[in-house]
């Protein structure tokens, strides 16, 4: 069969695209070309498509994901929509005639990607309207009356700020920047969708399953690419080909290829491979698959695991989610990556996979220097593994300029142990701070054991404000950092006072 | 029909302006199907695709360039070098930004460009290219500049009165700095260019320009032709804000310079990167001041030097220049006052027009000061703004009376009112009294803003509109379109002037060979200046159908109305006439159905070396206040609500309106509080490099700085004479609206010190540099008596 995928109903050849073709290059060169670049790194979603993706439970998702950091051969067998096919001038889509009538698009270079985002959003099967709260019917549902004279969006408590009364969550659209409108009519279009007619043909497609992953070889004159059947098949070819480069997401080697245009002569897609994917909630573990994407953990966990119910939300964005693997932000062992200090904090372990077979190693020992690890050229990640029980009093803070969508200065991961108004067990896990992820043991050691008091909080921040070397760079100064580090901590103690007598 | 405000103000009855209409290309918007100039290459048969070699310097000598092996990387057609400009080598105007550098400017300055087949081919191509420099010292920040004296272009004063004389006559003085951030646009739209040779050797040039005149302009004088040989077509753009109004020129005419020698289709885009690294930026400013209140704290006397950091050439740096030193005062009458401005010429890419144009920077000036004295000379700052507003009767430091004062005393009282002003004060303090961490704050500032092109000939327009047989009507005319919703409104005020319905109309992208000779959609002018020349070729076609119809209607052709698609007498509708049959009948009677239309504003005069008269027609009003929280362990904050009162005149569209105004606070709390280009100053190899030229790295406001209560109101009853339909402009004044947030911001830091403390704070106030102010604060807290921050004299 040769490569193809379906777009906005259509079958269409991928041709031969190699590794290094992005869907989003591919679809502009069908003539899409409603799907826009505008930062080529993930970070605008202007680029934003919907891909027909598992939805766990033999039903499809409509998930939207940035078009630029994926190769399109990855999309070999699967189904694409764009903004073009979700509705045409004169029969638009709710998401479109809303965002049209409300003032949504000024330049519209954005808006095909808003579009894309709000329409996943529209169709996600647990947005259902808020439970209508007394006093509240007259601000449901007319949340920004543009009329004659201006805009007025009532009282709206500050806790509703983030879900409309529609039950639409606006970190659905945490990955799409707007440059013209200032956001207000954006949301008003959001928060006015209704729910999907019964015979909308896009709902009736999600009751199906998703397309099963294919597995491809297409070689340009860049590079092949080769997606193996399944995980035997990706570890032999890792085992000839060490210097290989492992996709799943592609939220990381999108940006290498198209920033900083590296190019690999051989990509192996991982992220349909199945035993990359399991998920397991054992009595005395939970297993994540390292090709599981990061909005899919978040579905599964559904809260059982506070501290990263905490991070999810503040990792880059629903687009970038929806394709990043826990998997690819250890694989790349980034100082930088938001997972990392909440794992060390859980304490995770990880199982590295080879043709050789499989060893577990636990996270803390697992990073050796500036984007390097313990793990071998002919390894991957297969599962990232927590143990249980879990510490009770967790807290994941992100110091960065903004509060959506944005990359740690510092990020500080707390689980802790509270026994008796004393600290029985502290795991302190930090990012931003030093070439590596690191666990900052000294101020672990300056908690255990000590009453969780001010005093012993006190010492603790300074023994944290020693940890690491952080340096002056765009993000923040050497002093904010360090500052953050100790802070982060007086500021847990001041958000977990109370834990002491419960 | 005439309500008294003049023929150009006065609406007819039942106007399709005044309406809440969604932008005109909103359903190709959403779907996709607007086409932006980089859409058009796949369209484009054989296009070739540019790419640039950049120095990797911050300043150097070129003294070699070798592109043979660029040549052997297949799929490479051309390398571009300066030996191939058969005209003039400059991409600008003042000649004194080669296109072709000998001399790199800037890191990541380009000195050649490679077309390929591919963008990828192309890219290849640029990376075999040799080249030799020689590296020369870096002049990167403002303070380098000052310190090597490193200037470009006029310096200019603006002056009134006797600033010494003011300033001994002050019961208070106090002295002071400010660094003013710059911005990046981040059109979401990167710049574009696509040309071809067209018939006999014509030049057409699609282009993401906010200025296609001088494109073509610039297309031309380096291609050695004359005007008329080169067309420029803008069908839109994914945001301007400025930075499309003089940085496209340059690439315009790489991209025709190559279509010339090849023959081919020439595509230059520049990605996201390249677009940060290469094009300008809002300038940053540096200004030192001294001020003065007398004894009642009412300004006396300011004194004031503001450096602009221009870059590597002039661009629009003088101009801009100039409207910060024309916005200084802002909304207060300063009597004794003298500004002297300068632009440094520095190694970094030249610095351009971004939206209020050198106005927010020098508005921010009088908002800092105001902002720090107030709590050392005890007053509220909301007291202290309100008590220094210009009265009625009051002239700008620059001679111009300040008409319509008492419109800022009523937008102030309705947005204090509006945004329940002193209830939520008085909330404020009790949270604050209960929260030792947090602390917010309630803050408003208000703003005037000059409308007009300081230069007094970009004052004009001009028009071409179309009734065809058929009765419908194509509307072509000098301004672009950006997002602004300037089409939207031309096609209201075509469709009021004709008496038609907004169907009726459409609109044809901007080309120079419709319209010529047109100005920069730029200074908030594009509504004024083109809706003035709409207007006018509209009234033409309709005066000479009114001759038609008043014979059949037996009535005076001043008798006649247009009114959705109807033609009828004036008072007794039993005898109407279509709108088509009319247009119909009207041909047959060879009468001519179509006219160009030019508009000149009226009144204007400028003495740029003296800085002195009426650059301006009118000025705009508007009134913000924002209510923020800020944690006090990280400096990280939320804008919890924001209140707008903001005059646009009689609104020609009141959804294009508030869209403007929304959008242009928010970009303004953008580069206000988060927005922050940073580059690299050390003396190592990459100096003069900009540090933060990714999406990454540079964050816009995002769906999180949005205020989750957001109020905009429209000033009601604001008609305006001698503007088309009564309206005012409105695509900069909203983004100095945003003042109001970093004030809150300063006065939530000052919550955590002592009573009377004075706030510096950073521009832009991130997380970060709010972290820095609280700390200060606090540390003055804790000290045994707060150190007062300025001595009173």
């Amino acid at each position: 069969v040769k490569p193809q995928l379906v777009v906005n109903g259509r079958t269409r050849e991928l041709g031969e695209v190699g590794g290094h073709v992005t869907l989003l290059e591919w679809l502009r060169e069908s003539g899409l070309t409603g799907c826009k670049e505008g930062c080529a790194e993930g970070e605008c979603g202007a680029c934003a498509v919907l891909v027909a993706r598992d939805d766990g439970q033999n039903g499809t998702r409509w998930t939207p994901i940035n078009a630029c950091l994926v190769p399109a051969a990855a999309f070999d067998q699967q189904e694409v929509v764009t903004a073009e096919g979700l509705g045409r001038p004169g029969r638009l889509h709710p998401v479109q005639r809303e965002m049209a009538e409300r003032g949504g698009s000024q330049c519209g270079y954005c808006t095909p990607g808003f579009v894309c985002s709000m329409a996943a959003e529209y169709y996600r099967p647990g947005r259902h309207p808020a439970a209508s709260s007394s006093g509240q019917q007259g601000a449901s549902g007319q949340n920004g009356a543009a009329g004659q004279n201006g805009h007025v969006n009532g009282g709206r408590p500050a806790a509703e700020d983030e879900h409309g009364p529609n039950g639409f969550d606006l970190h659905a659209l945490s990955g799409n920047l707007c440059r013209c409108t200032g956001y207000r009519p954006i949301q008003d279009a959001a928060y006015a969708l209704g729910q999907p007619e019964a015979d909308d043909p896009f709902v009736a497609r999600q009751a199906e399953p998703a397309p099963a992953p294919a597995a491809t070889t297409t070689t340009s004159d860049q590079g092949r690419y080769v997606r193996p059947a399944d995980l035997t098949g990706v570890l032999d070819l890792l085992a000839t080909h060490p210097d290989a480069r492992l996709v799943a997401g592609s939220t990381d080697w999108g940006v290498e290829l198209n920033i900083r245009h590296a190019r690999a002569d051989l990509t192996i897609g991982i992220d349909r491979i199945a035993e990359l994917r399991e998920f397991g909630f054992g009595p005395d573990y939970i297993d994540l698959g390292a090709a599981l994407s990061l909005s899919e953990i978040e579905t599964r966990l559904a809260g059982r695991v506070p501290l990263l119910a905490e991070v999810f939300p503040q990792f880059a964005s629903r687009l970038i989610r929806n394709g990043a693997t826990l998997g690819g932000n250890l694989g790349t062992a980034s100082p930088i990556g938001d997972t990392p200090p909440a794992l060390l904090a859980l304490d995770a372990s990880l199982v590295l996979a080879s043709a050789e077979g499989e060893r577990q190693v636990l996270l803390a020992d697992y990073f050796t220097g500036y984007r390097q690890s313990v793990r071998r050229p002919d390894e991957l990640i297969k599962t990232i593994r927590l143990p249980l029980p879990l510490a009770p009093v967790t807290g994941f803070h992100k110091i960065a300029k903004r509060r959506f969508d944005d990359i740690s200065s510092v990020a500080v991961a707390y689980a802790l142990r509270l026994e008796e108004g004393r600290v029985a067990s502290a795991q302190i896990g930090l990012g931003g701070v030093a070439a590596t992820p690191l666990r900052a043991v000294a101020a672990e050691e300056a908690l255990r054991g000590r009453p969780w008091t001010r005093e012993t909080v006190a010492d603790a921040a300074e023994a944290l404000a020693g940890v690491g070397t952080p340096m002056s760079d765009h993000r923040a100064s050497q002093a904010y950092r360090i500052a953050m580090l100790r802070n982060s901590l007086l500021k847990f103690f001041a958000e977990n006072q109370e834990e002491v007598h419960s | 029909m005439s309500k008294g405000y003049g023929p150009l103000a006065d609406r007819p009855d039942r106007p399709v302006v005044g309406l809440a209409v969604s932008h005109e290309s909103a359903d190709l918007h959403v779907t996709g199907d607007a086409l932006y100039t980089q859409d058009l290459v796949g369209r484009t048969l054989g296009t070739l695709h540019a790419w640039p070699v950049q120095a990797p310097y911050g300043h150097a000598r070129l003294t070699g360039l070798r592109t043979e092996a660029a040549y052997r990387v297949p799929g490479v057609v051309r390398v571009l070098t300066a030996e191939d400009v058969p005209g003039l080598n400059d991409a600008g105007e003042k000649h004194d930004e080669p296109l072709f550098p000998s001399e790199v400017m800037y890191y990541n300055h380009a000195v050649c460009w490679v077309l390929g087949e591919t963008l990828e081919a192309a890219r290849q191509g640029a990376a075999k290219v040799e080249a030799d420099y020689e590296q020369l010292p870096a002049l990167v920040s403002v303070h380098d500049a000052i310190q090597a004296g490193s200037y470009q272009g006029h310096q200019r004063t603006v002056s009134r009165g006797d600033v010494a004389a003011g300033l001994e006559r002050a019961a208070y003085r106090f002295t002071g700095e400010l660094e003013i951030g710059g911005q990046e646009h981040f059109y979401l739209e990167t710049q574009a260019a696509l040309a071809l040779v067209d018939e006999n050797g014509q030049i057409f040039l699609q282009s993401s320009t906010q200025h296609p005149s001088e494109t073509q302009d610039i297309v031309a004088h380096v291609l050695g032709l004359s005007a008329h040989q080169v067309t420029v077509q803008c069908l839109r753009m994914g945001g301007g804000f400025g930075g499309k109004e003089f940085q496209p020129h340059g690439l315009a005419a790489i991209a025709a310079l190559g279509a010339t020698l090849t023959g081919h289709p020439v595509s230059l885009r520049l990605n996201r990167n390249q677009d940060m690294q290469m094009t300008g930026k809002r300038h940053p400013f540096f200004a030192t001041w001294e001020v003065g209140f007398d004894q009642d704290k009412r300004l006396c006397a300011l004194r004031a030097t503001l450096t602009a950091n221009g870059g590597w050439s002039l661009d629009l740096s003088e101009p801009v220049l100039a409207r910060a030193l024309c916005h200084i005062d802002n909304a207060y009458w300063i009597p004794d006052i003298e500004v002297v401005g300068r632009v440094a010429k520095t190694n970094r890419p030249s610095n351009t027009a971004f939206r209020g144009f050198g106005g927010p920077q020098g508005m921010i000036v009088i908002e800092d000061i105001l902002g720090r004295c107030a709590p050392a000379l005890g007053v509220e700052p909301h007291e202290l703004r309100h008590r220094n507003f210009y009265s009625p009767g009051q002239a700008t430091p620059y001679g111009q009376p300040v008409r319509h004062a008492e419109r800022l005393e009523a937008i102030w009282t309705q947005c204090t009112e509006r945004g329940d002003f002193t209830r939520r004060q008085a909330e404020v303090a009790a949270f604050n009294a209960a929260h030792p961490d947090t602390k917010r704050a309630l803050a408003i500032t208000p703003v005037k803003f000059g409308i007009s092109f300081n230069l007094t000939a970009f004052n004009q327009a001009g028009a071409l509109v179309h009734v065809y047989k058929d009765g419908s009507v194509l509307i072509n005319h000098g301004g672009t379109e950006m997002g602004q919703g300037l089409h939207t409104k031309m096609i209201q005020v075509a469709a009021t002037a004709l008496g038609v319905p907004m169907s009726t109309v459409r609109l044809a992208p901007t080309r120079t060979d419709k319209v010529p000779n047109t100005s920069a959609t730029a200074a908030s002018s594009g509504s004024d200046i083109n809706g003035g020349a709409v207007k006018n070729a509209c009234d033409q076609i309709r005066a000479r159908l009114a001759m038609v119809a008043a014979g059949q209607l037996g009535v005076h052709p001043d008798d006649v109305r247009f009114c959705d698609g109807i033609v009828t007498g004036i008072g007794f509708h039993d005898k109407q006439i279509a709108w088509a049959d009319l247009v119909h009948d009207a041909y047959f009677r060879r009468v001519q159905l179509w006219a160009a239309g030019f508009y000149r504003t009226e009144g204007l005069h400028w003495d740029a070396e003296r800085m002195q008269g009426e650059p301006f027609k009118y000025f705009a009003y508007g009134a913000a206040a924002a209510e923020v929280e800020v944690d006090g362990f990280t400096g990280a904050y939320r804008l919890r609500r924001a209140d707008i009162v903001h005059d646009v005149g009689d609104s020609l569209s009141p959804l294009i309106d508030l869209g403007q105004i929304e959008g242009g606070f928010v970009q303004g709390v953008g580069w206000l509080t988060l927005e922050e280009l940073l580059w690299d100053e050390s003396d190592g190899r990459h100096r003069g490099r900009l540090n933060t030229q990714t999406a990454s790295t540079y964050k816009i406001p995002s769906f999180s700085e949005m205020p989750p209560r957001f109020n905009v109101h429209l000033f009601e009853q604001a008609t305006e004479s001698g503007v088309v339909y009564g309206s005012k402009a409105v695509g900069e004044p909203p983004l100095m609206l945003a003042f109001c947030v970093r004030e809150a911001l300063r006065q939530a830091a000052g919550a955590f010190g002592p009573a009377g403390w004075s706030v510096e704070l950073g521009c832009p106030a991130t997380p970060e540099a709010v972290f820095w102010a609280i700390e200060a604060a606090r540390a003055a807290a804790a000290a045994p008596r707060p150190a007062p921050a300025y001595a009173g004299v």
